[in-house]
């Protein structure tokens, strides 16, 4: 098997905030190969966007403690020195932020942001820079690519704009593309084209990709693996399929019951109501005893839930080389 | 008019003039976010309006309760025409016909208790006289919502998105309102919570006869909840029918497109789902293209769509209507300039 691209072990992610510590990200552990797509799923404060952030860097230091590994092509992004990271990212990994509206600088031209990124990592003249932006716009489907190196973000439409920073964060070929939330302010048909050309890019580079969202519609086409996060706890992970159609544990179970299923259609002419899981997400200031979810879960059939956090362990007829693992007591009995 | 149709639109138009730069302060042009949508929405029904984002879905919401004004057409709201009232007439309007917004954390005000804010409409329109009425009003207006009645005096940032939405929702049922809109009302809220949700509109709407319109973006939400569906793109309803025909069998190229971009959460089906690609961006409702305002990205494009605009026309299943000429041309032809024709 050929390296991974980015393998993460035990991030610890704590952030000091005015009602005490706050475990966000509590013992992380997962990785990407080369191609290869690992969907983040969960809520919101669930924690997936800060375990990205923390891997970048991007956390302010004064507030945030984060501690594990996390090897981008052998090297560990967590103990690098800030001028070493300023390098890697760009070349080694490239991140699409949620919102397309605030991602980009207003006041400078898109060509401008796209030739700064690619001269602070390649040698090249301005010239030669800004013609590889232009075909950078031409890849990620924008039309007029010329015209658009002169616009104003705000000339451009939410799509158009998302576009402009997928263009910017794949300007360096990135090793590893994470994508936070990177459709979920589009529409449909936007996201589709947005998909569309992530895996056409990921199969001519072999980008490996995080894509985190809260849309299981969008895993089940994109996804390679599925890594779900509840209290900054991986709580279940394996093969999209594995995930999304046997999901084994109780919170997986609860989010694709509370989804309402276009293709699922009426018994009878009545659609019945959505199964949910009652309750909200805990805050990370105050995480539960015991297992993360037994506040909210339907099923708590173990005497251990309130009191031990269940280890994420294989589930039974996974394939030993992509295991299929959820951390609960309540595996058997309940489907 | 039929005896069950309580909210009837007919020409409806809300066009918004765009200002021009420097000296050029007027005639830079016309922004036509509702241009000619005819609806009716029918007495208990949960009718669903989706669309892409500025197709104009939620300047409709708020045209149909007047929220804001429309510049042409009538709205018929239980055999009123709302766009002519004023006064008292306004006012009762606004007890009969409310509107749960998007955003929770914005659309209550955060210096205002849970009670007094939910007892507002109470006041406003007189409906339970004395302190302790209303309390009592709040206690049941909160229970029905699902929250306990001791968060009475709590302030909206003491609350998660969902508890907030619940809070909107009890606030616009104070007025015991036949008809409801709900734009985007579980857009921000997490996957569970926007079950809970709408799990709750639904039990509202069979509980207390509720008329609703449910605008959102989200297909799978809106298939879920609604009885009929209506499809809108730039300005117009291109297609409007039963849930269920609509979502499984539409017959306008867009509402096939639309449906055939939504993601599936069932891996095995979701490789095999065929999609159908629109090219190009939305046109700006500034510059609606003449006749079929859906020809410069549809994929069956032909002669007539050049020049004649739609008209709805029954296709498919019972009560699903839909504007394209595949299903023959119907509709006004481009209209020329009057007198050109008469050359000498």
């Amino acid at each position: 098997m050929t390296a991974p691209v980015l393998e993460v072990s035990d991030l610890r992610v704590r952030l000091r905030t005015p009602r005490g510590p706050a475990d966000v990200v509590n013992g992380l552990s997962y990785t990407v190969g080369p191609g290869e797509t690992v969907a983040v799923v969960g809520e919101s404060g669930s924690g997936k966007s800060v375990s990205v952030l923390a891997l970048l860097g991007l956390l302010p230091a004064r507030v945030a403690t984060v501690t594990g590994t996390a090897l981008l092509q052998g090297e560990d992004l967590l103990t690098m020195k800030p001028e070493r990271l300023r390098q890697v990212r760009g070349p080694g990994a490239g991140m699409v932020f949620q919102d397309p509206m605030t991602s980009l600088n207003p006041v400078l031209t898109v060509g401008k942001q796209l030739v700064e990124g690619i001269r602070a990592h390649q040698d090249i003249s301005k010239e030669a820079a800004r013609r590889r932006a232009a075909d950078l716009l031409g890849e990620v489907g924008l039309p007029d690519p010329d015209g658009a190196l002169d616009r104003y973000p705000h000339e451009l439409s939410g799509g158009m704009r998302q576009r402009v920073v997928i263009a910017i964060a794949l300007s360096n070929s990135p090793a590893l593309l994470i994508a936070d939330e990177a459709t979920t302010a589009l529409d449909v048909t936007v996201q589709a084209q947005i998909i569309d050309l992530v895996e056409k890019l990921q199969a001519d580079r072999g980008t490996g990709v995080i894509w985190i969202t809260h849309d299981l519609g969008v895993v089940a086409g994109i996804a390679d693996r599925v890594l779900v996060m509840y209290g900054g706890r991986c709580v279940e992970d394996g093969t999209v399929d594995d995930v999304l159609e046997h999901p084994a544990h109780p919170y997986t179970r609860g989010l694709l019951g509370a989804l309402p299923d276009l293709a699922e259609p009426a018994v009878d002419g009545v659609v019945p109501d959505l199964a949910t899981v009652p309750g909200t997400p805990p805050p990370p200031t105050d995480l539960p005893k015991g297992c993360v979810f037994w506040p909210r879960c339907p099923v708590r059939g173990d005497a251990r839930c309130e009191h031990e956090q269940p280890p994420l362990a294989v589930i039974g007829s996974s394939a030993v080389s992509l295991p299929h693992r959820a951390a609960t007591w309540c595996t058997e009995g309940s489907s | 008019m039929s005896a069950d149709v309580l909210v009837s639109a007919r020409g409806l138009e809300v066009h918004f003039p765009i200002r021009g730069q420097g000296l050029r302060k007027k005639g830079a042009g016309v922004l036509r976010a509702v241009d000619g949508v005819d609806l009716d929405i029918l007495r208990g029904e949960t009718l669903g309006l989706v669309g892409e984002s500025g197709c104009g879905k939620s300047t409709l919401g708020n045209a149909l309760l007047r929220l804001i004004p429309s510049t042409g057409g009538t709205v018929d709201f239980a055999g009123t025409d709302i766009t002519k009232l004023s006064g008292r007439g306004l006012r009762e309007l606004r007890r009969r016909a409310g509107m749960v917004f998007q955003d929770p954390f914005a659309s209550l005000d955060p210096r205002r208790t849970v009670a007094q804010t939910v007892s507002e409409p109470l006041e406003v329109h007189g409906l339970r006289k004395g302190r302790q009425a209303r309390a009592e009003r709040v206690a049941e207006l909160l229970e029905l919502v699902g929250l306990d009645p001791a968060v009475a005096g709590r302030y909206p940032h003491e609350f998660s998105g969902g508890q907030r939405q619940r809070v909107g929702i009890a606030r616009a049922l104070a007025g015991e309102p036949d008809f409801l809109v709900c734009d985007e009302a579980i857009a921000s809220l997490d996957v569970s919570v926007q079950a809970q949700v709408l799990n709750l509109l639904r039990r509202l709407q069979r509980q207390l006869g509720l008329t609703l319109l449910f605008i959102s973006h989200d297909l799978s939400a809106v298939r879920h909840i609604s009885d009929r569906i209506a499809v809108m793109y730039l300005g117009r309803v291109v297609e409007i029918g039963p849930a269920e025909a609509v979502g499984t069998d539409p017959q306008m190229p867009y509402t096939q497109a639309l449906l055939s971009a939504v993601p599936l959460p069932h891996p095995a089906l979701e490789r095999k789902r065929k999609r159908i690609v629109l090219h190009g961006d939305v046109p700006s409702p500034s510059a609606v293209p003449s006749g079929c305002r859906f020809r410069t990205r549809c994929p069956y494009v032909f002669e007539p769509c050049d020049d004649v605009d739609p008209a709805l026309q029954s296709v498919g299943a019972p009560g699903q209507l839909a504007a394209c000429h595949l299903h023959g041309v119907v509709g006004t032809p481009a209209t020329e300039p009057e007198g050109v024709t008469a050359k000498p």
